[in-house]
C-alpha cells in the first residue's frame, strides 16, 4: 500500500520568547522540530507499512530549510520525501495550504502511485487549527476520519477500514473505505527509534523538491497570500489587567503561616467557597 | 460614515490594508448563524455559549440570529429547536433525516453546506469540539471561505466585518483575523471560552425545515458503535468548580502528586500546562489552555505555571486565580488575583495541610461557635 503523510516543520514552542519591551516574537535561534502531533501519524503510517508492505511518502510544504524535517522523517524509516517549496506559497492560510498540499498529493499519486491513506497530525502546535487535514480530504474526495485513536482493521481486498475515533463524550467506531484521510490523535503510539542503517540512508537519499509548477499547480491565485480568504489584520500582546496579583508577603514567615494567610484571603474574597470546598472534600 | 481604519489602529505589516470591495455575489449574505451540536440526544453546552455570542453580533449588525439543527427526525431535534429559541435564536433551520442520527462528516457537511448556499448567512459559528472542527474544516473548504479556529473574542467591526481574535505563535500573542472578501465568515470557539447566557423560556418561533439531499446508500462511512467514556475516570475539567494545576516549575513528574494531593483535599479536579503533556507527565485530557481545556472554575490554583498566553486564555474565565511561582516576574502574576512568590514543591504540602485543617468538621464547629 502507498501511504502519504503530511508533516510540518514548526518552531519548538517551548523555546519561543516574546521580547519584553516590543512584544514581538524573538525567532532568532529558535530550534525547529517536526510538529509533535505529526509523529503519531508518522508512526502509524510506518506500522501499517510494516504489516501490509508498500511505501510511505512524507510530504511537507515550507521554506527550503524544511528539508531538515523530511530528513528526520526518512531517519525514522519513511521511504521517500517530497518538499513543496515556492515563494508563491508564502502567507498561505489553511485553505491555501490544503489546496497546495492536495495538488502535491495528486501529483505524488501520478508519479509514485495513488495513495491508499493520507495521514496528518491532529493539528500543529504553531497554528493549532486542525483545518488542513479536513481541507485535503474534501479536495481529494477522501473519506475523512479525524481524531483517530486506533486503526482496528484494514482490508486491502475489499478496501475497507475500521477505526476508533475520539468523539465528544466517547469513542465512535466507524467503518469506511480507502482511500481515506486520517488525522491521528496524540498519545496513540510512540515514534520508533530509526535504525543506524535508516539514518545513513536518510543522509544519502534525495529529497524530491517541487515548485508550484512541478506539483502541477497552474492557478497561482489560489496559493499563498492571494489564495487565502483570511487576513491577519492585527497582532498584539494581551492587555495587562488593571491590577496585577495581590502578593502575599512571604518574608520571615513559615510555610504554614503563609498557607493559612492564603486560605483566609481566598475565603475573604469568595466566602461561598468555604462551604463548597468542605462539601467537596467529603469532610 | 466611519471607516475600517478607525477600528484597526495597528495594522500588521504585509497583509495590512488589504481591503477590497466585497464581490457582488456575496452582497446578499446576511444574518448570523450558530450550528447547534446535537450528539447522542444532548445539545453540547458550547452551542448555547455561541448563541449568546451570536446574539451580540446579530444585535450589533441589526440582523437576525439563526440556529441550525441537524439530526434524525423526532423529539431530539424538536427539543434542540426549543432550546435554540430559549437561548436567543430568532429562527431555526432544521435538516432532519435518518442519516443524521450519528455524526459523520459526509451527511453533516452536505446538509450544512446546502443550507448555507440556500440561505446565505454572513457569519457562521461552530463549537471547536471534535465534531465542530471536523465539520467546519470541510464545509469551509467546499464553500472556499475563511475559517478562524479557536477564537477567544468575536466582534463586529465598524464596517460590519467579523473581527475574530485568537492566540497565535503557539499562544504567545493574540491576532485578529478577518475574512474580508468571502462569505460566510466562519469561526469556531472552544467550550467554556464564552460565558453561558441566561436561558429564558420562549415559544418556538419561525422554523425552516429542509430535506437532506443524500440517502444512506450514498454515504461511504458507517457507524458501527459508540463507546461512552467512563465518566468517573474521565476528567471533567472544563466544567469543574475548583481546579488545581501544575506546570514546569514542579520540576519532575513525580511532583505532580503534590498537585493531586491538594486537589483531593479540596475536592478539585487537577490539570497541567501544555509542556507537561508534551513531556508525557500527564495525559492530554488534563491539559489546561488554548489547545487543552478552557476552564471557568470558582477557584483556580496554578502551581509552578509561568502563564504563557496559551495558558492564560484557558483560565481567564475563573472567578479567582491563585498563582504560586518562584519567579516574581512570571506573566501569571499579571492575571492572577492572588500571588505567592515561593517554591510550589515546598508550598503545596503546606497548603494541603492547611486546607485539611481548616475544612475539617472539628475546626468548622469551632469557627461556628
Amino acid at each position: 500500500m502507498h501511504i502519504v503523510i503530511c508533516i510540518k516543520q514548526v518552531p519548538d514552542s517551548a523555546q519561543i520568547r516574546v521580547h519584553p519591551v516590543t512584544n514581538t516574537i524573538m525567532r532568532q535561534g529558535v530550534p525547529t522540530i517536526i510538529n509533535p502531533y505529526d509523529l503519531f501519524a508518522l508512526e502509524e503510517a510506518l506500522k501499517l507499512r510494516d504489516v501490509h508492505g508498500g511505501e510511505v511518502t512524507v510530504l511537507t510544504m515550507g521554506p527550503p530549510m524544511a528539508e531538515d524535517s523530511l530528513r528526520k522523517a526518512l531517519g525514522y524509516g519513511a521511504d521517500r520525501a517530497v518538499l513543496l517549496t515556492d515563494r508563491y506559497f508564502a502567507g498561505s492560510d489553511t485553505l491555501a495550504t490544503s489546496f497546495a498540499l492536495s495538488q502535491a498529493i495528486a501529483k505524488i499519486g501520478e508519479t509514485f502511485g495513488r495513495p491508499d491513506i493520507v495521514f496528518t497530525g491532529k493539528q500543529t502546535i504553531d497554528g493549532d487549527t486542525a483545518q488542513v487535514g479536513p481541507g485535503i480530504a474534501k479536495r481529494l474526495n477522501l473519506s475523512q476520519l479525524t481524531y483517530v485513536a486506533k486503526i482496528a482493521s484494514i482490508d486491502l481486498k475489499t478496501r475497507e477500514i475500521e477505526v476508533a475515533r475520539r468523539a465528544e463524550g466517547g469513542t465512535q467506531l466507524l467503518k469506511s473505505r480507502l482511500p481515506c484521510l486520517i488525522t491521528m490523535l496524540e498519545d496513540t503510539n510512540e515514534i520508533r527509534r530509526g535504525s543506524l542503517q535508516q539514518a545513513l540512508c536518510a543522509a544519502r537519499s534525495q529529497v524530491v523538491k517541487w515548485t508550484a509548477a512541478d506539483a502541477g499547480i497552474d492557478d497561482l491565485t489560489r496559493c499563498g497570500l492571494r489564495g487565502s480568504p483570511t487576513v491577519v489584520k492585527r497582532v498584539f500582546a494581551p492587555t495587562a489587567r488593571a491590577e496585577s496579583a495581590t502578593q502575599i508577603d512571604t518574608a520571615e514567615k513559615g510555610l504554614q503561616d503563609i498557607a493559612d494567610e492564603l486560605i483566609a484571603d481566598i475565603l475573604t474574597r469568595r466566602p461561598a467557597l468555604e462551604h463548597e470546598l468542605a462539601f467537596n472534600s467529603g469532610t | 460614515m466611519s471607516t475600517a481604519s478607525q477600528a484597526t489602529p495597528r495594522l500588521a505589516p504585509g497583509r495590512a490594508g488589504v481591503k477590497k470591495e466585497l464581490p457582488d455575489r456575496f452582497k446578499d449574505y446576511r444574518h448570523v448563524w450558530v450550528f447547534l451540536e446535537l450528539e447522542r440526544g444532548n445539545v453540547h453546552p458550547v452551542s448555547f455559549e455561541l448563541l449568546g455570542e451570536g446574539r451580540k453580533l446579530a444585535d450589533k449588525l441589526e440582523v437576525q440570529l439563526a440556529g441550525v439543527v441537524l439530526g434524525p427526525p423526532g423529539e431530539m431535534v424538536e427539543d434542540a429547536v426549543a432550546e435554540a429559541f430559549a437561548y436567543g435564536a430568532d429562527l431555526v433551520y432544521i435538516v432532519d433525516a435518518p442519516p443524521l442520527a450519528d455524526y459523520r462528516n459526509e451527511p453533516f457537511a452536505k446538509a450544512l453546506t446546502d443550507l448555507v448556499n440556500t440561505h446565505k448567512p454572513e457569519i457562521l459559528l461552530l463549537g471547536a469540539t471534535t465534531l465542530g472542527r471536523d465539520l467546519a474544516g470541510s464545509v469551509a473548504t467546499t464553500l472556499q471561505t475563511g475559517l478562524t479556529a479557536d477564537c477567544t473574542e468575536l466582534d463586529v467591526d465598524s464596517d460590519g466585518s467579523l473581527a475574530a481574535t485568537r492566540p497565535t505563535f503557539g499562544g504567545s500573542l493574540l491576532c485578529t483575523i478577518y475574512t474580508l472578501n468571502y462569505r460566510p465568515q466562519m469561526a469556531t470557539v472552544r467550550p467554556r471560552v464564552m460565558p453561558m447566557p441566561q436561558r429564558v423560556d420562549k415559544p418556538v418561533g419561525r422554523v425552516m425545515r429542509h430535506k437532506l439531499s443524500l440517502v444512506e446508500d450514498d454515504i461511504v462511512t458507517k457507524v458501527l458503535g459508540f463507546l461512552p467514556d467512563n465518566q468517573s475516570a474521565m476528567a471533567n475539567l472544563a466544567y469543574a468548580d475548583v481546579v488545581v494545576a501544575g506546570g514546569l516549575g514542579l520540576g519532575a513528574a513525580e511532583n505532580l502528586q503534590l498537585v493531586k494531593n491538594l486537589a483531593r483535599a479540596i475536592g478539585a479536579e487537577h490539570g497541567c500546562s501544555r509542556p507537561l503533556v508534551q513531556k508525557g507527565w500527564m495525559p492530554a485530557d488534563r491539559q489546561i489552555g488554548q489547545t487543552g481545556k478552557t476552564i471557568r472554575p470558582k477557584l483556580y490554583i496554578a502551581a509552578g505555571i509561568s502563564g504563557a498566553i496559551q495558558h492564560r486564555v484557558g483560565v481567564e474565565g475563573a472567578d479567582l486565580i491563585v498563582a504560586i511561582n518562584t519567579d516574581p516576574n512570571a506573566p501569571i502574576f499579571e492575571f492572577a488575583h492572588l500571588g505567592i512568590v515561593t517554591d510550589a514543591i515546598r508550598f503545596l504540602p503546606a497548603l494541603t495541610e492547611a486546607f485539611t485543617r481548616r475544612l475539617s468538621p472539628h475546626s468548622r464547629d469551632k469557627l461556628a461557635s
